[in-house]
């Protein structure tokens, strides 16, 4: 058990230190940081003293360290474009991202288990095939085409939902939050639609085929035998064994929600950290994406592990055999 | 396998029967002719190529060439003849007075030159590694699997904008719009070869222990030659199956990063392009400038994934 959890997060770190050299990379070999700092009448001597100063004349490897170093303390430097700390500029961006994120995550989560459950129960039925034919066409679907259906649907024929922004936003601390005011709730409706749609087919087409795989087996059918009524089985005996795929999906699926963020963000003018991001590629602002970068890596590797680790204490038979 | 004719160098001989012939005989053909959504996918999909690849004689107008516009014939609507210079327009014209048909048919070029030049570069680099990690074995197959499971943990839209972005750093300004084509295609393979890869080594470590590869070591061939002429035609038929749903992916993927603005230039419209351009017009009424690229996009990307579908059932017999 031990020596599995300390090999998971060795190789996490791993991981880590790969997409570190990679962001480092980006500063280091995109551009000259000392070209853009300096203006047209520079001489040799305030290009040394810059370097010197930047750190730019040790060898790479110390470089390397020092941009870890920065990173683990949460400094990556100033923006090229906005001339602020690109720390103080994710922070502020960042609840906008992650209220988006939970509340498509939620909505995932729920309607596909829901739809799943029923799909699988009543497999023929007409209603059940409806919403697996429609689920295809969801996949087929690209985010950005959801996002500008929803809009011209609910915003400019039905006038009923707003089309961009977040409403009015109430600071709590430092954290600014679109769940107290109802414009905040309502902004958040059509976005969270567009971003969990994808996740939601998802997480239904696999809660499906893992009820049906379920639903066959030799303790259900017991159950059945034993006189147990149909919701009983269903629910108390069935969902329960399909729920470990799900969790790992799941889990994987909330990288993918922060990332495709950036297209939702984009198409509702969403002032979160995925908007940031496709204007600093649109702009090459390197430090930024840098920062983007070694953030969603952290996130995303967290996840895994922690999935990993979910698994692991769920389903008792990868304990039996000690490996894995 | 069997009945194929061999000469004395192991080359395969002229098969008996004609290719063509040999293919409308085939399994393939007979459940390709029984499948109505895969012929049907397969004609829109053909279709919408030949649409593309003609566009320069199809199209009635040259969007692209200033002469030909007139801002008098802006957001003139479909099929209707425009007020002030009475031109009619199939599918009406945007802000600019250009054609929307005629954007379309050179959008959709772009669109599928990118998608097919994407998928291409993907799969040669994801094969040959593939091959090379399958084979070869050691430290080579540990180092290439790594990065691809590294690659792996990422969306695959998110490692193409980085590299996106990252390839735009390293252009000069005045080589940007030029270049956005080939750093797209770049940008889209490289985060797409990581399938093509483990596919092909998975294939690989089966077929390099069968006979016929010890045979081709025992007459003295050398490594190259066994990946490539050998072993690389028994893997093949997976990796034409990931080739199709990739290049479904690969055209939403480019829809997507044209739509973020960070891809295909306005001066190169492809279909996202098209339609970050005509969402702008969603609330002024202008609907068409919006309608017919979106739709023509998801035409295509629906019937290349549905085409991939139906391939890989019927490429793989366990299915059946």
């Amino acid at each position: 058990m031990l020596a599995f959890v300390l090999r998971r997060v060795f190789q996490s770190l791993l991981v880590l230190l790969v997409v570190g050299l990679v962001a480092f990379s980006m500063f280091r070999f995109v551009g000259d940081p000392v070209d853009n700092m300096l203006g047209q009448e520079r001489t040799q001597a305030d290009i040394d003293r810059l370097r010197t100063q930047l750190g730019l004349d040790q060898p790479f490897p110390v470089q390397y360290f020092k941009f870890l170093q920065g990173a683990v303390q949460g400094n990556f430097g100033v923006s090229y474009r906005q001339g602020r700390p690109v720390a103080d500029i994710i922070a502020e961006r960042a609840p906008a991202t992650l209220e988006l994120a939970a509340v498509s995550g939620l909505f995932a989560i729920t309607l596909g288990i829901i739809l799943g459950v029923f799909t699988a129960i009543r497999r023929n039925g007409v209603a059940a095939n409806a919403i697996m034919t429609l689920s295809l066409i969801g996949v087929s679907l690209p985010t950005f085409l959801i996002g500008i259906l929803l809009i011209y649907v609910f915003s400019v024929e039905l006038d009923m939902l707003p089309s961009f922004g977040r409403g009015d936003v109430v600071d709590v601390g430092w954290w600014s939050t679109g769940f107290l005011t109802k414009s905040g709730l309502m902004a958040l409706i059509l976005p969270s639609i567009t971003l969990g749609l994808y996740q939601m087919t998802l997480i239904m087409r696999l809660v499906r085929s893992e009820m049906l795989e379920v639903l066959r087996q030799d303790y259900i059918r017991f159950a059945r035998a034993r006189g147990l009524r149909e919701r009983a089985v269903n629910f108390r005996h069935a969902i329960k064994n399909t729920l470990v795929p799900v969790i790992t999906v799941t889990g994987l699926q909330l990288g993918s929600i922060i990332a495709f963020a950036i297209i939702t963000e984009t198409v509702f003018q969403w002032p979160g950290v995925g908007l940031l991001f496709i204007n600093a590629v649109q702009f090459v602002d390197i430090p930024v994406m840098a920062a983007y970068l070694m953030l969603i890596s952290v996130m995303f590797v967290a996840i895994n592990l922690i999935v990993d680790l979910l698994y692991f204490a769920i389903d008792p038979r990868l304990r039996v055999d000690g490996r894995h | 396998m069997t009945d194929e004719l061999v000469d004395i160098k192991g080359r395969a001989q002229a098969p008996r029967r004609s290719r063509l012939g040999e293919f409308f005989s085939s399994d393939f053909f007979y459940m390709f002719r029984r499948s109505p959504v895969a012929i049907i996918s397969f004609a829109v999909v053909a279709l919408l190529v030949l649409a593309a690849l003609l566009a320069p004689l199809i199209a009635p107008y040259d969007p692209f060439n200033p002469a030909s516009l007139n801002l008098m014939n802006g957001f003139t609507p479909p099929s209707t003849p425009n007020a002030f210079t009475g031109d009619t327009f199939l599918l009406g014209t945007d802000d600019q007075g250009r054609d929307v048909f005629s954007t379309i048919l050179y959008g959709m070029r772009i669109s599928l030159f990118v998608g097919f030049a994407a998928v291409l570069f993907a799969m040669v680099l994801g094969v040959l590694l593939g091959l090379i990690a399958g084979y070869v074995g050691g430290w080579i197959e540990t180092l290439i699997m790594r990065i691809a499971d590294i690659q792996l943990t990422f969306p695959s839209i998110l490692v193409a904008m980085l590299i996106f972005g990252v390839a735009k750093g390293f252009t000069p300004v005045e080589y940007r719009d030029q270049m956005a084509i080939w750093v797209l295609i770049v940008a889209i393979g490289l985060s797409d070869w990581v399938q093509f890869a483990r596919v092909v080594r998975g294939a690989t470590l089966v077929e390099k222990n069968k006979e016929y590869v010890q045979a081709a070591k025992m007459i003295g061939r050398t490594g190259p030659a066994i990946m490539l002429k050998h072993i690389l035609p028994n893997v093949l038929s997976p990796v034409l199956v990931i080739a199709t749903i990739s290049l479904a992916l690969a055209i939403i993927a480019e829809a997507t990063l044209s739509f973020l603005g960070v891809g295909a230039p306005p001066t190169q419209p492809s279909l996202g392009t098209l339609i970050r351009i005509g969402q702008g017009f969603l609330f002024s009424g202008e609907w068409w400038i919006l309608l017919f690229p979106a739709a023509t996009l998801l035409a295509l990307a629906l019937s290349v994934n549905l085409l991939g579908d139906w391939l890989r059932d019927a490429l793989n017999p366990r299915l059946r």
